[in-house]
């Protein structure tokens, strides 16, 4: 449910349009130019927040928290994206109600809690530490634990490389004939 | 026997996750499921200005009657609200269910035209049209539907329309032994 903005451009002439009646290296290098320049802008390109300046706080302070716990919290509706992400209806209802409660004075955790009484820890894009989580957040770790002691047990256990036995004297005459030049 | 470990692992690997697939297909497990935080805690609070002109507002005092209530939040513009809405004027003339209902992000005259329109099941009506009591009520659309024991303690919290199974094994049961 992300902005996108398609703004298909068929003027004649563009740069992205190749004209071949000017087919000519300087155009080329043109074209290069300014296709460099789009990728380069795109990079700078991030998901578009959905929160419209209707909604802001005037307080940039209270607005900079706003963002920071919105950014956290799950939206309801479209279950993998932020409150500040998405469009729904839902999500701009909670981010009404997490600027309403920073104004009324609340702390961020008490902006966490207002929503989780409602919502559950399901709202909570970074699931609390609890009985029913453990295994989510030890898992990772647990298992690169018994990766990185495994891997150093095998590294103890193999066994020095033997040198390999000397050549006969034969073979070394074999050697040195086809070495010869 | 080191070599054996070594063909057997990934054996043993596929089967733990074919296992585990299985039963995330066949254990009715719905990964979208956000479930509800609200069932057997105490109702959230209902102020919600009324639907129907010249009546008075919700108040919390309509869950605390000693008798279970059914509290539906709906909207005219919502498809699956119109599907359910049947079951809803059937448990209100033949169970004779108290049902109270909340128009949400819905405007009056068009709730009510609906209302007009299907038959008006609401004992209660209200109309949240910005979605505060929704919040409240930890709702995540329309239509949700909450069985509220006489004593206001919140039973059980459907998210989606109601079906005919959701009446006979679950209202139904609930009004007749209100838990």
């Amino acid at each position: 449910m992300t902005r996108q903005n398609c703004h298909p451009e068929r003027s004649e002439g563009s740069f992205l349009s190749p004209q071949r009646s000017l087919g000519l290296r300087p155009r080329d290098d043109n074209f290069r130019f300014w296709a460099l320049c789009v990728v380069m802008l795109s990079l700078f390109a991030f998901p578009a927040s959905a929160v419209e300046p209707s909604e802001m706080l005037p307080d940039p302070a209270l607005e900079a928290r706003a963002r920071d716990i919105g950014r956290s919290l799950r939206c309801v509706v479209c279950q993998n994206q932020s409150i500040d992400d998405s469009n729904a209806e839902v999500a701009r209802d909670m981010r009404r109600a997490v600027r309403e409660r920073l104004v009324a004075g609340d702390d961020d955790q008490k902006v966490f809690a207002y929503m989780v009484a409602r919502y559950g820890d399901y709202v909570l894009l970074k699931p609390p530490f609890k009985a029913g989580t453990w295994a989510l957040w030890l898992g990772g770790p647990l298992v690169l634990l018994i990766a990185g002691v495994a891997l150093l047990i095998a590294a103890r256990r193999r066994k020095p490389l033997v040198p390999p036995p000397s050549l006969s004297d034969e073979e070394q005459r074999r050697l040195n004939a086809l070495l010869k030049p | 026997m080191n070599r054996r470990l070594l063909f057997i692992l990934p054996l043993l690997t596929l089967v733990l996750m074919a296992g585990f697939f299985a039963w995330s297909l066949m254990a009715g497990r719905d990964p979208a499921s956000i479930g509800s935080v609200l069932v057997g805690r105490p109702a959230p609070r209902l102020e919600v200005k009324a639907l129907r002109d010249g009546e008075p507002p919700l108040t919390d005092a309509l869950l605390r009657t000693g008798k279970p209530a059914i509290v539906n939040f709906f909207a005219s513009w919502c498809t699956p609200c119109l599907a359910e809405h049947p079951l809803f004027t059937r448990l209100a003339t033949r169970d004779g269910a108290v049902i109270i209902g909340v128009a949400w992000k819905n405007k009056p005259p068009e709730a009510l035209a609906w209302l007009k329109r299907l038959g008006d099941p609401y004992k209660f009506a209200g109309a949240d049209l910005e979605g505060r009591a929704g919040l409240d009520w930890g709702l995540s659309g329309v239509p949700e539907t909450y069985l509220v024991d006489g004593q206001g303690i919140v039973r059980r919290h459907f998210r989606g329309p109601i079906t005919e199974r959701d009446v006979n094994e679950t209202i139904l049961p609930f009004l007749k032994g209100g838990r």
